[in-house]
């Protein structure tokens, strides 16, 4: 319950300041959105997939705290251009290291932006009516955070939140 | 990870102005109060008030001053009824844990708010691993207790009432008068404390017009120095101590005066109560045209807590949605405004401020809440500049916002 420091390292303060490929894409192939307005942590995916399975274009959206932008802004930057199949094995440890470290209340952050991409991955292959080998139809720990954070917000404001 | 504070710190290089709005957390000190304090460290009253000495005899002579100063801004009868304790938490602990404990043959239920600081909610769960039932008495959505509740939880058990003067987050005057009156008529016998820290030195105190046993005073927040608190405690008022040590001038808490810290509590004290109706009308205009300034400028912003004579004259308190209270924090700093949030942000446990949801606010709503003080060395340059970058900061962090729109 305690309130701890956030010395954010300058990579984050740089991409919250200035982050990239930020905003909606009206064309995107595929997007989808993890956490709510109630967690007070919430991102959006757009991404732009070309017929060979290749992420053209990622941009985002976000609605939480210094690190949810920069963890977001960087998972764009680190996919684009990446095969899908690279780009899902993308891990939030991978996430913290490239914004120069994440405190440790923040780990969520990089966990719900993997949990974010997984789903608009997952979104991808449904619309397209097929399942690569590869793809697991198990959620895996980021999406299950994802849900769980989800799920715990909405518990809990119906318990305390708003009357 | 503590290196690169250095480069946040540097990332404010060359802003235009610093205006500092964090009276709740934390606050600078005036170079009158320092100076006041100065000579009590080295030249004046150094000494230990119990021992038989000058500097002993000095300093005794000091802290008795400052403890009838402190009495008679809060109308008390006697010196004797002035506690300094290191802080409104230690204060707080005291009024609750002390109280309830000397007088448990009696009852064994306390009363307390929805809203009070956690000092006060935390450390009746201390109570609660004791035996004791605590109950908790809601507010409406402006934050007033609701008093018919009050009436119906008190019975012939209960020991102890603790409600806030004026709430720290969104400044509600409580009606705490009528609450003493409700609550000794049900059980006379009952206690009354109330945590004055958020009204002393900003709205008129007098214990006895009051009728409360019990006030915790702060130093900080009328901008005196850190460390430093009182707990009045009415003469006859059964309370026993936390902490056990050397007893010196201050019953309930052992252990040697702080006597510079206490004198520039004092010399806050004074400054505070020297011009208190001019600082209260200064404070207030400044308060309603950062408050009104706000509102009118930026959609999606709620106010939280009452309006005008009902709420205290220094809190600004204002839900933004689609913007998120930790970013906001950070945004308006790299401008030089530095404010503090009810978001859940820092937690990893979700829940945003209990004060917000207590007055009905959705945990949205609550995430994007900002906290804002006023005091009398605010100028209306200073609010200018606030009311200038406070909406472009809230439409940066809106325009990136998913919450707006929803996704494709």
């Amino acid at each position: 319950m305690s309130r701890s420091p956030l010395p954010y390292s300058s990579k984050i303060l740089e991409l919250f300041r200035n982050p990239k490929n930020l905003g909606r894409m009206e064309d995107a192939t595929v997007s989808a959105v993890a956490g709510s307005p109630a967690c007070g942590d919430m991102i959006a995916f757009y991404l732009k997939i070309t017929e060979d399975e290749i992420i053209e274009k990622a941009t985002f959206e976000s609605y939480g705290c210094a690190a949810n932008i920069a963890t977001s802004s960087i998972t764009t930057e680190m996919i684009k251009g990446k095969r899908i199949e690279d780009a899902w094995k993308v891990s939030w440890k991978e996430i913290a290291d490239q914004v120069g470290g994440l405190p440790t209340v923040k780990f969520h952050c990089g966990i719900l932006a993997v949990g974010a991409l997984r789903r608009a991955i997952r979104e991808y292959y449904k619309k397209k009516g097929e399942k690569p080998s590869w793809l697991s139809e198990e959620i895996s720990f980021e999406e299950k955070h994802a849900l769980e954070e989800e799920e715990l917000a909405k518990t809990l404001s119906k318990k305390i939140g708003g009357k | 990870m503590f290196e690169s504070v250095d480069e946040l710190i540097r990332a404010h290089e060359g802003i235009e102005r610093e205006v500092y709005l964090d009276l709740e957390n934390s606050s600078p000190i005036p170079m009158e109060i320092v100076e006041a304090m100065i000579p009590y460290f080295s030249e004046r009253a150094y000494g230990n008030p119990t021992l038989t000495h000058k500097p002993g005899w000095m300093a005794y002579e000091t802290i008795q001053k400052a403890s009838q100063q402190v009495a008679r801004y809060i109308g008390a009868a006697s010196c004797e009824e002035i506690n300094f304790t290191p802080g409104e938490t230690e204060s707080n602990n005291l009024a609750l844990v002390g109280t309830a404990m000397a007088n448990k043959e009696k009852g064994n239920k306390v009363v307390i708010s929805e809203i009070e600081p956690l000092s006060i909610d935390f450390s009746s769960k201390i109570l609660e691993r004791y035996g004791f039932k605590v109950d908790k008495v809601p507010v409406d959505g402006e934050g007033f207790v609701n008093l018919k509740k009050l009436s119906r939880i008190i019975d012939g058990e209960t020991v102890l009432v603790s409600i806030m003067l004026v709430n720290h987050e969104i400044g509600t005057i409580e009606p705490i008068k009528e609450a003493v009156e409700i609550a000794k008529e049900k059980n006379p016998e009952v206690l009354f404390h109330t945590d004055a820290s958020d009204a002393y030195g900003k709205i008129p105190i007098n214990v006895k017009e009051l009728g409360v046993d019990l006030i915790t005073l702060n130093s900080y927040k009328i901008l005196g120095p850190r460390g430093i608190s009182a707990l009045y405690v009415r003469e006859g008022a059964k309370v026993e101590r936390l902490l056990e040590g050397q007893l010196g001038t201050q019953r309930l808490w052992p252990g040697v005066e702080n006597i510079p810290l206490v004198m520039g509590f004092l010399k806050a004290s004074e400054l505070a109560f020297k011009n208190l109706e001019e600082n209260v009308s200064h404070m207030t205009r400044l308060r309603d045209r950062l408050m009104n300034g706000i509102l009118e400028e930026i959609s999606d912003a709620l106010l939280n807590g009452p309006k005008e004579d009902k709420r205290a004259p220094d809190n600004v308190n204002i839900s933004f949605l689609h913007c998120e209270g930790e970013s906001l924090t950070i945004e308006l700093s790299l401008k030089g405004v530095y404010v503090s949030s009810g978001s859940a942000c820092t937690r990893r446990i979700l829940q945003p401020s209990h004060v917000m949801t207590a007055i009905g606010r959705k945990f949205e709503e609550a995430h994007g809440s900002i906290l804002m003080k006023v005091t009398r060395y605010h100028t209306d340059e200073d609010l200018k500049y606030v009311l200038k970058v406070f909406p472009e900061a809230v439409e940066r962090l809106k325009a990136m916002s998913p919450t707006k729109g929803g996704v494709n």
